[in-house]
C-alpha cells in the first residue's frame, strides 16, 4: 500500500539489469493521497527518474493525518532521504531538536534565493534554510457570482462595501458567509484576513510569534471588526457542528453567499454541481486603506531529515522539485500556484486571480496554525471558534490566550 | 491429581523441593506468560508516564535518538491546577459517571421485560444487544448524524414542526424555521449530555446482558415460594430477585464505571472535545494535548494521564477489595 508499485517493479527490474553496484535508492515520504496530489507527486517522480536513471525512487505516500502522526517517529527511528512537510513554525519544533538538514547550498547553488525569493523567509529559522517548496495556494472570498448579479452586487473593494452587500444579502434572506469550524482552523482563516487587514502582516507575524498580546489594543480592534462581521453579516448556523465539506452545502444551494477559504476548496464546489460560472473569487476587502495588503498562501516543500542515507540525491530531488517546467507540471494538476518566479501558472481562472493576488501581496502569511506553535494554535482556534459562537465572550477569550500565550513561549 | 500430592507428602522419602512445593508453584507458572505482558504493556508503561509526567518533552528524539526532554518536577500539574480545559474534563468525567450508572437500572428492566418465553423472543433480544456488537465509532457517527440539525432526525422532525419549505433567492427549496433547530453537537451546554445519550446507547445493552444471565439463574423455587407468600409485582423484584442478582450487578457497576472513565471514541468521533473544549474529558484531553495534531506536549498529557489514572485506582481498587471480600465470604 506504501509502496508505488509500478516504482518497485521498475526499481527491481533495473536492478536486474544493472546489477546493485549503480542503483541508489532515494527514499521520498510524501503526505498525500487525495487523486490530484497524488498523481502531480507521482508524475513529478517518473519525471526525475527519467532524468536519473541511476537513482531508484522509493515512495512512501501516506495520508495527510498519518503523516503527520508518523513523522515524529520516522524521523529518528528509520528517515527517509527526503519527507514533505510545512514550512513556518510547523518546522521549527524538528529543526530545534535537529533533525532536519540546512539546504542554504541547493538554494545558492540553484538560483533559488532570487526564484524563491517570496517563500525564502517562511523557510528559514536561526539564518539557515531548511527546505524547498513546491507549491502554494490563495485564500481569500469565494462567492456565489449568480446570487450577487441577481442582487446587483459588485465585489466589496472596502469593509463598508462588504457591509452593505451584507445588508442587500440579509433583506434578501441570504446568509452572507458560509462557514463548518468543527475542525477550528477555518475560523482561522477569517481571523487571519481580519488581522491582516486591520493590522497588517508585521503585527500578525508579531502575534502569531508571541511578541505582542492578544488583549493587546490592535488586536482586540481585530476582534471588534470581527464582531461587526458576525453582527451585521453573519455566519451559517450549526457551524460548529459542519466540516468545512459540509459547510459548502448551504453555499450550493444559494442559502449562504460568500465563504472565506483556500484555493482547494473549488474542486469541493464543483463536486457540489456548482459550475465555474456560478462562483467567482475576490480578495478580501481593506479595512484600513493605509494598510498595505498582505496574504494567506500557506506553501507546502520538501525537507531533508538529518538520519537521511542518500544526502546527495535527496538534494537533487530539492533542486529538482523547485525547477520552473517541473512546477508548472506539478501546480497544474493539482490546481496550485508554483512559487517559482520564473515558472508558468495554469490558465484555470481562480489560479489567475490567485497569481494576481499573491503578487501584489506585500506579506504571505503562513496560516494560523503554522505561524503559531501548537499549543498557542490550538488555544487560539478554540477561542475563535468560541467568539463566534458567542462574541460576547470577548474580553474573557483573549485574557485566556494571553495566559496560555504566557505559557507557550 | 490432588490424592497423588497427598500420598507424596505421606511418603518417608524425602522428595525434591519442587514436588512439594507443586501446588504453590503451578499457578505461577501458568501465570508467567501473562504477567510478562501486563509488565511490558501495562505496568511499565504507567511507571513511566509517571516519570514523563514530569518532564516538558515534545515527543522528539535528537537524530542520534536522544529524548530532548527538561525536568520540570511537578510544574506539569501546577498548570493543570490553573487550567480550565483541565477541570472542564474534569467535570465531564464526573457527569460521564453519574448519568452512565443510568445504563444498570435501565439494563435490568430491558432484561426483566426480555426475559419471557415468547415467539421470537431471541429475535427481540439480539436487536436490543445489536448496539454493544458495533463498535463505538459507529455509534458515534450514527448518532452524530442523528442530531444533525440539517439533515438527521432531530433536524427532520423539528422542520416538520416548526419550519415551513420555502424557495431560496435562486428557486432552491430551503425552510424557513420560527425557531432554529437544536444543533446539539454545537451547543457547550448539551453537547456533552448529547455524546452520554449516544454512550448509553451501547452501554444498556451491556447491562442487559449481564442481567439476562443473571436471570437465568434466579431460583424458581424463592420465586414460588415468594408467590405462595403473597409476593408480586415491585415487592417481588425488590426482595427476592434483586437480591440474586448481585453478583450480576456487581459486574455491571464495575464495567459501567470502567466505560465511563475511559470514554474517548465517541468524543472524539462526535466533537472532537468541541464546541472548545467543553465536551472533553481526561482521556481525550491527554490524547489531545500529548498526541494530537496540535499537541506535542507528552509531559503534560502524562500529568493528566496520571490523574486519570489515579481516579481509576481509586475505583478499581475499591472494586477488588469488595471482590476479595467477596470472595473470603464465600469460603
Amino acid at each position: 500500500m506504501f509502496l508505488n508499485l509500478k516504482t518497485a517493479v521498475a526499481a527491481i527490474a533495473l536492478s536486474a539489469v544493472a546489477g546493485t553496484a549503480f542503483a541508489r535508492d532515494l527514499v521520498i515520504n510524501f503526505d498525500d493521497l487525495n487523486p490530484g496530489p497524488k498523481k502531480g507527486f507521482e508524475d513529478a517522480v517518473a519525471k526525475f527518474q527519467e532524468e536519473n536513471p541511476d537513482i531508484n525512487v522509493i515512495v512512501n505516500i501516506n495520508d495527510r493525518e498519518a503523516h503527520k502522526t508518523a513523522i515524529r517517529n520516522f524521523l529518528t527511528a528509520d528517515a527517509p532521504d527526503v519527507t514533505s512537510w510545512y514550512p513556518g513554525n510547523r518546522m521549527a519544533p524538528f529543526v530545534d531538536a535537529g533533525l532536519f538538514q540546512p539546504v542554504d547550498d541547493v538554494w545558492e547553488e540553484n538560483g533559488f534565493n532570487e526564484d524563491l525569493s517570496a517563500i525564502k523567509a517562511t523557510m528559514s529559522r536561526d539564518g539557515k534554510i531548511w527546505g524547498v517548496p513546491y507549491s502554494y495556494y490563495q485564500w481569500g472570498i469565494y462567492y456565489r457570482k449568480d446570487i450577487f448579479d441577481l442582487l446587483e452586487l459588485e465585489e466589496p473593494q472596502t469593509w463598508d462595501e462588504l457591509m452593505s452587500a451584507c445588508a442587500k444579502m440579509k433583506e434578501n434572506g441570504v446568509t452572507p458567509f458560509t462557514i463548518g469550524t468543527k475542525f477550528l482552523w477555518t475560523a482561522a482563516g477569517v481571523f487571519d484576513y481580519i488581522n491582516l487587514r486591520t493590522n497588517g502582516y508585521d503585527v500578525h507575524n508579531a502575534l502569531t510569534a508571541g511578541e505582542i498580546k492578544y488583549t493587546d489594543p490592535r488586536i482586540v480592534a481585530t476582534f471588534d471588526n470581527w464582531e461587526q462581521l458576525i453582527d451585521e453579516c453573519g455566519f451559517v448556523a450549526n457551524h460548529a457542528s459542519m466540516s468545512w465539506q459540509d459547510a459548502i452545502a448551504p453555499f450550493a444551494n444559494g442559502d449562504a453567499a460568500m465563504y472565506v477559504m483556500g484555493n482547494f476548496s473549488v474542486d469541493g464546489y464543483k463536486n457540489a454541481g456548482l459550475t465555474e460560472e456560478q462562483i467567482d473569487f475576490m480578495p478580501f476587502p481593506t479595512i484600513d486603506a493605509a494598510i498595505p495588503p498582505a496574504e494567506e498562501a500557506p506553501a507546502d516543500a520538501f525537507f531533508i531529515p538529518t538520519n537521511a542515507k542518500n544526502v546527495e540525491d535527496a538534494k537533487k530531488w530539492l533542486a529538482f522539485v523547485a525547477r520552473p517546467d517541473v512546477q508548472t507540471e506539478w501546480n497544474k494538476t493539482i490546481g496550485q500556484l508554483p512559487i517559482n518566479s520564473k515558472a508558468d501558472i495554469s490558465d484555470d481562472k481562480f489560479i489567475q486571480e490567485g497569481f494576481a493576488l499573491l503578487n501584489a501581496a506585500t506579506g504571505l502569511a503562513q496560516f494560523y496554525d503554522r505561524d503559531a506553535p501548537a499549543a498557542m494554535a490550538k488555544a487560539g482556534m478554540e477561542g475563535f471558534q468560541e467568539f463566534m459562537l458567542d462574541p460576547s465572550k470577548k474580553d474573557a477569550i483573549l485574557q485566556r490566550l494571553d495566559e496560555v500565550q504566557a505559557e507557550v513561549y | 491429581m490432588a490424592d497423588a500430592v497427598v500420598t507424596d507428602t505421606r511418603t518417608p522419602t524425602e522428595p525434591g523441593w519442587f514436588r512439594r512445593n507443586k501446588l504453590a508453584i503451578a499457578p505461577w507458572i501458568f501465570l508467567i506468560p501473562a504477567l510478562i505482558f501486563f509488565a511490558i504493556y501495562v505496568v511499565i508503561p504507567i511507571f513511566e508516564s509517571l516519570w514523563l509526567s514530569l518532564y516538558e518533552w515534545n515527543g522528539l528524539y535528537d537524530a542520534e535518538g536522544n529524548s530532548t526532554a527538561t525536568w520540570v518536577g511537578f510544574q506539569n500539574y501546577v498548570k493543570l491546577w490553573d487550567d480550565p480545559n483541565f477541570w472542564t474534563s474534569l467535570r465531564n468525567n464526573i457527569a460521564w459517571l453519574v448519568l452512565y450508572m443510568l445504563a444498570v437500572p435501565l439494563g435490568l428492566f430491558i432484561a426483566l421485560f426480555l426475559n419471557q418465553t415468547v415467539t421470537g423472543m431471541r429475535f427481540y433480544k439480539s436487536m436490543f444487544f445489536f448496539p454493544f456488537v458495533i463498535s463505538q465509532v459507529v455509534v458515534g457517527l450514527i448518532f452524530g448524524w442523528f442530531y444533525n440539525p440539517d439533515f438527521g432526525v432531530v433536524g427532520t422532525v423539528w422542520k416538520a414542526i416548526f419550519c415551513e419549505e420555502t424557495t431560496n433567492i435562486l428557486g432552491n427549496v430551503t425552510f424557513n424555521c420560527s425557531r432554529p433547530a437544536p444543533d446539539i453537537l454545537s451547543s457547550p451546554e448539551w453537547a456533552t449530555y448529547g455524546i452520554i445519550a449516544a454512550g448509553l446507547w451501547p452501554q444498556i445493552a451491556y447491562c442487559m446482558i449481564l442481567y439476562l444471565t443473571g436471570l437465568n439463574n434466579v431460583a424458581a423455587d424463592q420465586i414460588e415460594a415468594a408467590r405462595l407468600d403473597g409476593a408480586k409485582g415491585w415487592k417481588m423484584l425488590w426482595y427476592v430477585v434483586v437480591p440474586q442478582l448481585k453478583p450480576a450487578t456487581f459486574i455491571a457497576v464495575v464495567v459501567t464505571v470502567i466505560g465511563a472513565l475511559r470514554s474517548f471514541d465517541m468524543i472524539a468521533i462526535m466533537t472532537q472535545g468541541g464546541p472548545f473544549g467543553s465536551t472533553n474529558v481526561l482521556s481525550h484531553y491527554m490524547y489531545e494535548v500529548a498526541i494530537s495534531e496540535y499537541g506535542e506536549r507528552y509531559g503534560y498529557g502524562s500529568s493528566v494521564a496520571t490523574v486519570l489514572f489515579g481516579i481509576m485506582l481509586f475505583f478499581i481498587s475499591y472494586f477488588l477489595w469488595r471482590m476479595y471480600q467477596d470472595e473470603k465470604g464465600g469460603r
